[in-house]
Formats: C-alpha cells, sequence, structure tokens
C-alpha cells in the first residue's frame, strides 16, 4: 500500500479516461468519475487517499465538493486542477484545505509527483482517515 | 501668450485637442458672454451720458435763450431810444419856431448846428411845404428845391404825421434814413421838418457785447433788407439771408434752423414807428468755448471708462472661457482614461476566459499525445516508433508554448497579491540592468543612467516592479539597433510620485499603433512577438497603484514612463 489510490473528478471526459490509462500504465491505482456527486459517493466508498479535483466542474462545483471533502473526508488529500489560473502559489492561496493545485495542461510526471508529495506529506494517521470515511 | 492674447477670443492651440466644432463652440460662448456683459455694462452708461448731454444742451440753450433776449431789449431799447431822440428834437424844433421863424435867414441854419451839436448823426435839414418842394435846406448838398410831392415818405408823413424811412444810397450816395415831422397850421396847411440821419449812427448801437464767432446782430426793414452791416447775412442794403419773422409788439426768441447751421436760436424786435427789425443770432453749440470743452470732457470720459469696461468683459470673458475649455479638456481626458481603463478591464475578461477555454482542450491534446508516447516507449517493436516518439514530443512542446500564452493572458487580469515593502526604484533598476548587462556590452548598446539625488525609498512589489521594467528595458533593447543607446532616469515627477522614464534611440512607434500599444496582442514584432508583454505591463503598473506614458514618434525613438506612487497603492474601498 505505498502506492496512493487515486480518485480523478473533472468533466472532461476525455481527459479522465487517458489520464487514468496512463495512470495504469505507470501502475498507479485510480478512478474516475465526471461530476461533483458521483466523485462524493466513490469517496464515502472508502479506499482513496488523494483526490485530483477540478475546479470548473458542472453540478456541485469544484469549491463546494473540496469543503465537502474536508469536512467529511479530512484525511483525504486534494490535487486541484485548473484551466483558470496563471499563478500556482496564489491560486493553491486562495483554496484552503486544497493540498497543492495544478495548471492544465500539465506534464503527467508532475501530477504524479504532487501525487506523491502529498500521501508523504500527510499528518493525519490512517485511522482517522478511516474514521472520516465512515461518517 | 501675448497680453492681447488675453482679450481676444480662444483660438486653435489655446489647448491642444479641441477640433474646431469644439473651439466653434467656445468662440460662441465667447461671443456671446462679451455681447451680453458689454450691453448690460455699456448701455445705462451711454444713457447717463446722453441724458447728461441732453441736458446740458437745453440748459446751455436757455441760457443763449436769456442772452439773446437780454441783448434784444437793450439793443433794441437804445435804437428806439436814438430814433424816437431825433424825432422829438425835430418835433420839439417845429412846434417852438413858426415857418417864419424857421425859414428866416440864418435860423434853420442854426437849428442844424444845434441839432448836431446836441444828437449827432445828422447829415442835413430841409422844411418841406404843403406842396412837396423843399424850400429850404441845409447840407453838404444842393437839394434846395427838390419836389417830393410824389414821393411815399411824403404821403405817409401827411398821413401819420411823424416818419422814418428805410436806409438808403440816395443823391448822397451814402447809405443813412430819413426822418420826418408835420405841423398843421391850419388855413395855411401844413409844412413838414425834414432830416437825414446817418446809418453809422444805426450801426454804433447794434452791437453785442461779447459775440461768439458765429454770431451776428443786425437791422432789417419789412421787406428783408438789410439796414445795417452783417457779419454773415449778406451785404448792406441787399436782402438778407434771413426770412422776416412775423409780427410782434415785444422781442422774440425762437429756434432758428439756416442751411449753414441747424441749432441757431434767434432774437428779433420790431422797432416801434420805425420799418427796422433788430435781428440777434446765436450758434449755441459753436460759440460755447464751455460747451465744446465740456462735450470733449464728456466724450473722453464715456470712451475711456467703454474702453475700460470693454477691457474687463473681454479679459474676464476670455478668462471665463478658457476655464470652461480646461475643465472640459480634464473632463475629457479623465473621460478617456476611464474608457480605457475599461476596455482593457473587458478585453482582459475576454482573454480569459478564451484562454481558459483553451486550456481544458489543451489538457486533452497533451493527455492523448502523452499516451501515444506512453504507448510508443513501451512498444519496442513499433514501426515508426523514432518518428511518433518525435511528433509527440513535438505536440507536447507546442501545447507548452500554448499554454505559456494562456497563462500569461490569465495573468494579465487576475487579481495577484501584492507584497508591499520599501524599495529603492534606482537599485531595482539597477538590477534588471544588471540582467541584460550582458547583451548591453555585447550588442554595444550604451545605457546612460540619470538618477536624481535624494530619493526616498517607495512603498511597493519588488518582483512586480522588476518585471515591468524587465518587460520595457527589454523592449528598447529590442527596439535599437547594436551600437545604439538607451537612456534611464529616475525621478520624483511630484509630490508623492516617483518615475521612471526609459527611453531609446530606436525607430519609433508610429502614431497610429500608439493608441494600441497596452492592448493585449497588438504587435509590430510579427512572428516574434505574442503582443502580450505590454499589455501584462500595463495591468502591473495598474496593480501597483502607477500609471505608464508612452511618447513617441516614427524615427524618433521611444520613451516610456512609469510613474509610481511612493505610499503605495491606495485601496479602495
Amino acid at each position: 500500500m505505498d502506492r496512493a489510490k487515486v480518485l480523478i473528478i473533472d468533466d472532461e471526459e476525455e481527459l479522465v479516461t487517458t489520464l487514468l490509462e496512463r495512470m495504469q500504465m505507470r501502475g498507479l491505482p485510480a478512478e474516475g468519475v465526471l461530476n461533483g456527486k458521483d466523485g462524493l459517493h466513490r469517496l464515502a466508498e472508502g479506499g482513496f487517499d488523494v483526490v485530483v479535483l477540478d475546479l470548473m466542474i458542472p453540478g456541485f462545483s469544484g469549491q463546494q465538493v473540496l469543503q465537502t471533502i474536508r469536512e467529511k473526508f479530512p484525511a483525504v488529500r486534494v490535487l486541484l486542477i485548473t484551466g483558470h489560473g496563471a499563478d500556482p502559489e496564489s491560486e493553491a492561496h486562495l483554496q484552503p484545505g486544497a493540498g497543492d493545485i495544478l495548471l492544465k495542461p500539465f506534464r503527467i510526471e508532475t501530477m504524479i509527483e504532487k501525487i506523491a508529495d502529498l500521501r508523504k506529506n500527510r499528518s493525519l494517521p490512517d485511522s482517522e482517515a478511516d474514521q472520516g470515511k465512515l461518517t | 501668450m501675448g497680453l492681447l492674447d488675453y482679450l481676444l477670443p480662444p483660438r486653435q492651440g489655446d489647448d491642444a485637442g479641441f477640433g474646431s466644432s469644439d473651439l466653434a463652440r467656445y468662440r460662441r460662448i465667447w461671443q456671446s458672454t462679451v455681447i451680453l456683459t458689454l450691453v448690460v455694462a455699456l448701455l445705462p452708461l451711454c444713457i447717463m451720458t446722453g441724458l447728461n448731454y441732453y441736458l446740458f444742451r437745453k440748459n446751455l440753450r436757455s441760457e443763449i435763450r436769456y442772452d439773446i433776449s437780454r441783448d434784444l431789449t437793450n439793443t433794441a431799447g437804445s435804437l428806439e431810444f436814438i430814433i424816437q431822440e431825433r424825432l422829438g428834437a425835430l418835433t420839439l424844433l417845429i412846434h417852438e419856431n413858426s415857418r417864419q421863424n424857421l425859414v428866416s435867414p440864418g435860423r434853420l441854419n442854426e437849428a442844424f448846428d444845434n441839432l448836431r451839436l446836441a444828437f449827432g448823426g445828422f447829415v442835413d435839414l430841409g422844411v418841406v411845404d404843403t406842396d412837396g418842394k423843399q424850400s429850404h435846406y441845409v447840407g453838404p448838398y444842393n437839394l434846395q428845391g427838390d419836389n417830393y410831392a410824389d414821393q411815399d415818405w411824403f404821403r405817409e408823413v401827411t398821413v401819420r404825421g411823424v416818419f422814418v424811412s428805410d436806409v438808403f444810397l440816395g443823391h448822397r450816395q451814402f447809405p443813412h434814413f430819413v426822418i420826418a415831422v408835420k405841423r398843421d397850421q391850419g388855413s395855411e396847411g401844413f409844412y413838414i421838418l425834414r432830416a437825414t440821419v446817418d446809418m453809422a449812427l444805426l450801426n454804433r448801437q447794434v452791437a453785442l457785447p461779447d459775440p461768439g464767432p458765429l454770431d451776428d446782430v443786425f437791422v432789417v426793414n419789412h421787406d428783408g433788407i438789410l439796414q445795417t452791416t452783417s457779419r454773415s447775412h449778406g451785404e448792406l442794403l441787399q436782402p438778407a439771408m434771413v426770412t422776416v419773422p412775423p409780427f410782434s409788439p415785444r422781442p422774440q426768441v425762437i429756434d432758428h434752423s439756416t442751411e449753414r447751421g441747424a441749432g441757431h436760436v434767434l432774437g428779433y424786435a420790431y422797432i416801434e414807428n420805425t420799418p427796422f427789425i433788430l435781428m440777434i443770432m446765436k450758434a449755441p453749440f459753436d460759440v460755447g468755448r464751455e460747451w465744446l470743452r465740456s462735450r470733449a470732457e464728456l466724450i473722453a470720459f464715456l470712451v475711456l471708462s467703454a474702453l475700460g469696461i470693454s477691457g474687463v468683459v473681454l479679459w474676464s470673458a476670455g478668462a471665463l472661457v478658457r476655464q470652461i475649455m480646461a475643465a472640459d479638456a480634464q473632463k475629457a481626458r479623465v473621460m478617456h482614461n476611464a474608457e480605457y481603463t475599461n476596455k482593457m478591464a473587458t478585453i482582459g475578461r475576454l482573454a480569459a476566459s478564451v484562454a481558459h477555454e483553451i486550456n481544458n482542450p489543451l489538457a486533452i491534446i497533451n493527455e492523448k499525445a502523452g499516451l501515444l508516447g506512453d504507448i510508443a516507449s513501451a512498444e519496442t517493436t513499433m514501426p515508426h516508433r523514432e518518428r511518433i516518439t518525435a511528433g509527440v514530443e513535438s505536440i507536447l512542446k507546442s501545447v507548452e508554448r500554448c499554454s505559456a500564452v494562456t497563462h500569461r493572458l490569465l495573468g494579465f487580469t487576475k487579481r495577484m497579491e501584492t507584497r508591499q515593502e520599501k524599495i529603492a526604484l534606482t537599485e531595482v533598476v539597477d538590477e534588471v540592468l544588471g540582467f541584460l548587462g550582458k547583451e548591453a556590452d555585447h550588442r554595444n548598446v550604451t545605457i546612460f543612467r540619470d538618477y536624481a539625488q535624494d530619493l526616498s525609498p517607495i512603498t511597493c512589489d519588488r518582483g512586480q516592479l522588476q518585471q515591468i521594467l524587465l518587460n520595457i528595458i527589454n523592449n528598447a533593447f529590442s527596439a535599437v539597433s547594436d551600437g545604439g543607446r538607451i537612456e534611464i532616469n529616475v525621478r520624483r515627477n511630484k509630490p508623492g510620485e516617483q518615475a521612471v522614464g526609459i527611453r531609446d534611440d530606436g525607430p519609433g512607434i508610429a502614431a497610429k499603433n500608439l493608441p494600441h500599444i497596452f492592448e493585449p496582442f497588438f504587435s509590430t514584432k510579427g512572428q516574434f512577438g505574442t503582443g502580450l508583454g505590454l499589455s501584462i505591463t500595463y495591468g502591473l503598473v495598474q496593480k501597483l497603484g502607477g500609471r505608464i506614458e508612452v511618447e513617441s514618434a516614427l524615427g524618433a525613438g521611444a520613451c516610456f514612463t512609469v510613474f509610481l506612487p511612493e505610499q503605495g497603492r491606495r485601496e479602495e474601498a
């Protein structure tokens, strides 16, 4: 279990499927959903420790999903991806609760590195994360 | 601007940036202000002056009428007196002496000498009998025996008993007039004492005490023939150039206009028992030296006041219109700035949304190409594997280039947090020049620095200021040719504001391009520029609470000036 299980939430199906395929090729377990609601359902089923979340998704907005994750699944780390940004530092600053941020388009290697970093810096023990999942 | 310009309507060039229709509007405002104010100011002045003139004239006229009336009374009195006196003398003589006594030898001579001694003016004296024959005569001519029976004067004296004739030349060939008195002797009929009086006697009486240049005084008979000399109304014994006024028992003063001078005042008096009419003529407006002086003073006062008032009116109208012009120009500048800022913000938002829409498909392209690359590197036996890998790499690079553009575009409008710190402008300029030092050496570009002394540090974001200056100085480097020159000056523009000016001696910017150079995607560098550099610079400067200005002309280089507030950006509520 030293590899994170990743959930990708983005409304661009092509992007999600391609990312999943490429992560699988690199031996990274990942799943993808196309909206925030499905994403939260999947999270509730458990087994994810990092979420890759697009800020601009229809229905539940990225911010709402982010907030819900923070409240219900505090152990889950979030990597935001956005097509609307110029300065990664300030974007991250603007989104409290996000672990990190990536501007679209990005290299998959960068994303994998950031996911690894997030997982490494997890401060909360697994037990608490599990509790969070149960609530 | 000369002194005269303050009195003239605004002209082209008083304030740049006004069209001819604007200028025409300002000139209309100026004109109506001037006309209205002048009318309001000058009309009462003119009315007062006119009234003053009228009253003065009326006053002067009545004064002259009074003068004439007085002179008329005096002179007519004297004339009447000297004629009555002589008639009285003849009457006394004729009643003191019987005819026999009068015609006795030596008596008439004696009486004539006494008359001359006592009264003067007598030329001759004769006794005329009932048959009209002058039986006795004393005088310088030989008129004894002349018969006057068929003459008008003889008939008249017969009827009225006393007679004064017109002035005439007669036998004697010098102007004189006749006076005669009659004495009835009952059954013996009557006889007449007839004397001739020199006209000079009248002339002496007919004179004014202090005549003006156009004044005149003379005597005419009832037919208008001049009986005395006249200054300007004709020759003696010729018709006078004046109509005979209607009879009046008392002296009259009337306004009289002749062809030669309007506004004369005429006084006349019929002398009782004589055919004489005394006339005094005065021209009030020529006479009065006092009047002339007063009128000159009045006119000078009017002209000077009008000039003074006009000057003040012109000056204040000019000042008013120029103030309106300045206010309008200021308003136009503010409106223009607001419009420009608004336009930039709109373009920025548009650009940001376009960039955002492009970033998503770019991400898909990126991943698809990445996937292809992954597959190619996994399948070692794949045909054309090398070419596919190279193609994928090229696609990824292109995507990176695209994303660089979209990210910069998004950065153009993004509200980034600024870190405010105290920094010295010159220090930042030196840092930026440090980055470019190598290029300057390499291309032999001279950099001239002109820093004002004792500039206090300003509150600003170092990173963003660096980016701004780097952008502009980089542009300057692109503009100058090898061996060119770049001048950088740092100064305090006004209290609370410092400025960095970057001037290059490059080709300059065409006037038609100048208004657009801060707009995104506007580039004259062709395929070498994104057209974003200056628009981002513009946005950054605004974020720092400053402004950027450019001056340039084709062939004259360009000067970009960044103005920055010393106290940093003021946070708007």
